[in-house]
């Protein structure tokens, strides 16, 4: 900072409207305020309902679901609302473990995929000229591998398990993040306030993480909900076609073994799905409300 | 579109397809275990191993290696697929008919009935087909294809009895020309309409939201007041370049049908190159698993370049991104 630069011009020190008017946005987001289309109101509760269940598994469904509790193949009861699968393993207990899983899957895949995307957006959309241009040449790579097949060929090459499937999607799935992330920079990177900033003598990385990275929060969200759908998605899909870790239950593998009972045991592919569903469409409501609002359309 | 525009777009797919090309290599060499086994398979001998031990170049260093992968990868040889005992790539490009018969045909109804569904939704804004359309849409977008599939294949298939439930042509049957079309025609019809399914969702909904964009833009009122009708204004109109957005998706939905086809595929007993490469990672078949995931990623690339030169023809303004 120069030293002719008033103390109380310090960015440390500015008061409050001021802050406000150099264009820091509010902490978090106003959930209340964009919370009230119905569309968002049916995807939060879905969206709760899947994480109660996923936190509250082992109260929900006590026991262990690969272990035979029942006849095989029991129509849904009192004693099995989802019925027994063909082993006699009560599929109540396999679909909310396996929504854990699915949940799992997709926190994970978040926490690899949002500082990945964010980084790299932030530091492309930051810096002009060939850094930029690098950086997004790299991504469109990152961009045009088609995820389901990648995370394919890695089983093929790895054999099965969550760890490296977890790898595989939160790789492939920052690249489109951060070149969001960089598109909302872009489009503030000549407003005011990071004028005001650069003259406040605000270094570079603090202008950046702070008063630029949060505006591009809400856009990097709408994407990180819809895109943690599609992970469950095909999470799920591989399990289908049994190419799961063979130690945890999966909504998908539970639906791949309902295909050879198919006509004498409905609920092995119904709950299994109806599960998946409620999660995804939950995340996409939530995602297009919050577009939505991003966007002014409410 | 100008000829710069071609050129630049086309100069961009060697560097993307020798991406996907870096990205296998290195995943095969990240494996755990020999590369050898990756490249050549589990069920050879001892000389095929060295055969290919010396076509790859695994005894040279890693550069070289990667230089005789892409140059084996270029002339198509794969090595020899030893659950059928042929060239690998043999195997798949006998496959790749029936695939691209399921995937196309799912690409031209989806987008047909995508564009139709999303015009009656947009024409009826909060009323009942409006609702009904955006519901169902929204479903089935969240609906994993595989729940679908069953759920087809058990009303429509095994109760009603419409539809066969398996392959794609009938057995012992030696019915020839249009019969035999009609018979694959009845077979292809729910893995195509599944498949279709859930691109049907993603474009009606753009279709809409485009459609009701363009409709409060000054150009129409325009239209309107020279007494153009109702029906002229939308289809003439609002509907081409609302259609815009529907074309900038296609190359990433060629993607996401082929990765919807393996499912398929596998439980409709379609014979394409998505039940091969299941059979294949199941029997640990590696040269057909990254002879497949290669085809896919080149396709996908391809995808995306004619798209953006669809999109440049349609859109004069997009020059250079």
């Amino acid at each position: 900072m120069l030293d002719s630069t008033p103390a109380s011009a310090s960015p440390d020190r500015i008061s409050a409207p001021v802050r406000r008017a150099t264009g820091r946005p509010v902490r978090g987001l106003p959930l209340a305020a964009w919370g009230r289309t119905p569309a968002a109101i049916i995807g939060f509760i879905l969206t709760s309902v899947i994480i109660v269940v996923a936190v509250l598994a082992d109260l929900i469904a006590p026991g262990d679901p690969f272990a035979t509790v029942g006849p095989a193949l029991a129509a849904p009861s009192g004693a099995f609302p989802f019925g027994t699968d063909d082993l006699g393993r009560n599929l109540l207990t396999g679909v909310v473990h396996g929504v854990r899983t699915s949940v799992l899957v997709a926190l994970a895949v978040g926490v690899v995929a949002l500082p990945l995307g964010l980084l790299v957006g932030a530091v492309s959309g930051a810096s002009r000229g060939r850094i930029d241009d690098l950086l997004m040449r790299f991504t469109e790579v990152w961009q045009i591998l088609p995820r389901f097949f990648l995370a394919l060929m890695v089983i093929a090459l790895f054999g099965p398990g969550l760890d490296r499937l977890v790898v595989v999607l939160g790789l492939t799935s920052w690249a489109l993040l951060s070149r969001i992330v960089r598109a909302e920079i872009l489009s503030i990177r000549e407003r005011e306030f990071v004028e005001a900033a650069h003259a406040l003598g605000v270094p570079q990385w603090r202008i950046v993480g702070r008063h630029m990275l949060p505006h591009a929060l809400p856009a990097a969200l709408v994407y990180v909900t819809l895109v943690l759908g599609q992970v469950c998605l095909i999470e799920a899909s591989l399990g289908f076609l049994g190419l799961s870790d063979p130690n945890v239950v999966s909504l998908g593998s539970l639906a791949g073994q309902a295909q050879r009972f198919l006509r004498v045991a409905w609920w092995m592919w119904f709950f299994p799905g109806i599960a998946l569903i409620t999660l995804v469409v939950g995340l996409n409501l939530i995602g297009d409300a919050l577009d939505d609002r991003i966007r002014g359309r409410h | 579109m100008s000829p710069r525009y071609l050129a630049w777009r086309l100069l961009q797919v060697p560097p993307a397809v020798l991406g996907v090309l870096i990205v296998t290599f290195v995943l095969i060499h990240l494996a755990p275990g020999d590369p050898i086994l990756a490249l050549a398979g589990e069920h050879g001998d001892a000389a095929y191993y060295a055969e290919m031990r010396a076509k790859f170049g695994l005894d040279r260093s890693v550069p070289e290696q990667l230089g005789a992968f892409i140059a084996n990868l270029l002339r198509l040889d794969l090595g020899v697929s030893y659950v059928h005992g042929r060239p690998a790539i043999d195997v798949i490009l006998e496959r790749v008919p029936s695939t691209l018969l399921l995937t196309g045909s799912a690409l031209v109804v989806s987008t047909i009935l995508g564009i139709g569904l999303g015009l009656i939704a947009a024409t009826h804004v909060r009323r009942i087909p409006d609702l009904a359309i955006s519901l169902t849409a929204l479903g089935l977008h969240g609906t994993p294809s595989f729940w679908l599939a069953q759920l087809a294949l058990l009303t429509l298939g095994l109760w009603a009895g419409w539809f066969p439930v398996s392959g794609m042509t009938s057995p012992r049957s030696n019915a020839t020309d249009i019969a035999a079309a009609l018979d694959v025609a009845r077979h292809l019809f729910l893995p195509m309409m599944v498949l279709a399914a859930s691109e049907i969702a993603a474009i009606s909904r753009l279709t809409r939201v485009g459609l009701l964009d363009e409709l409060t833009q000054d150009y129409i009122r325009t239209a309107r007041a020279k007494g153009l009708t109702n029906r002229q204004v939308l289809i003439r109109h609002a509907l081409p370049r609302a259609l815009l957005p529907v074309v900038t998706v296609i190359g990433g939905r060629v993607g996401h049908i082929l990765a919807g086809a393996v499912l398929i595929e596998a439980i409709f007993g379609w014979p394409g190159i998505g039940r091969l490469l299941l059979s294949s990672v199941q029997t640990r078949d590696t040269p057909i698993v990254i002879g497949i995931i290669l085809l896919i990623g080149c396709g996908v690339i391809i995808a995306n370049v004619v798209t953006d030169l669809i999109y440049a023809r349609l859109d004069p303004r997009i020059r250079f991104a």
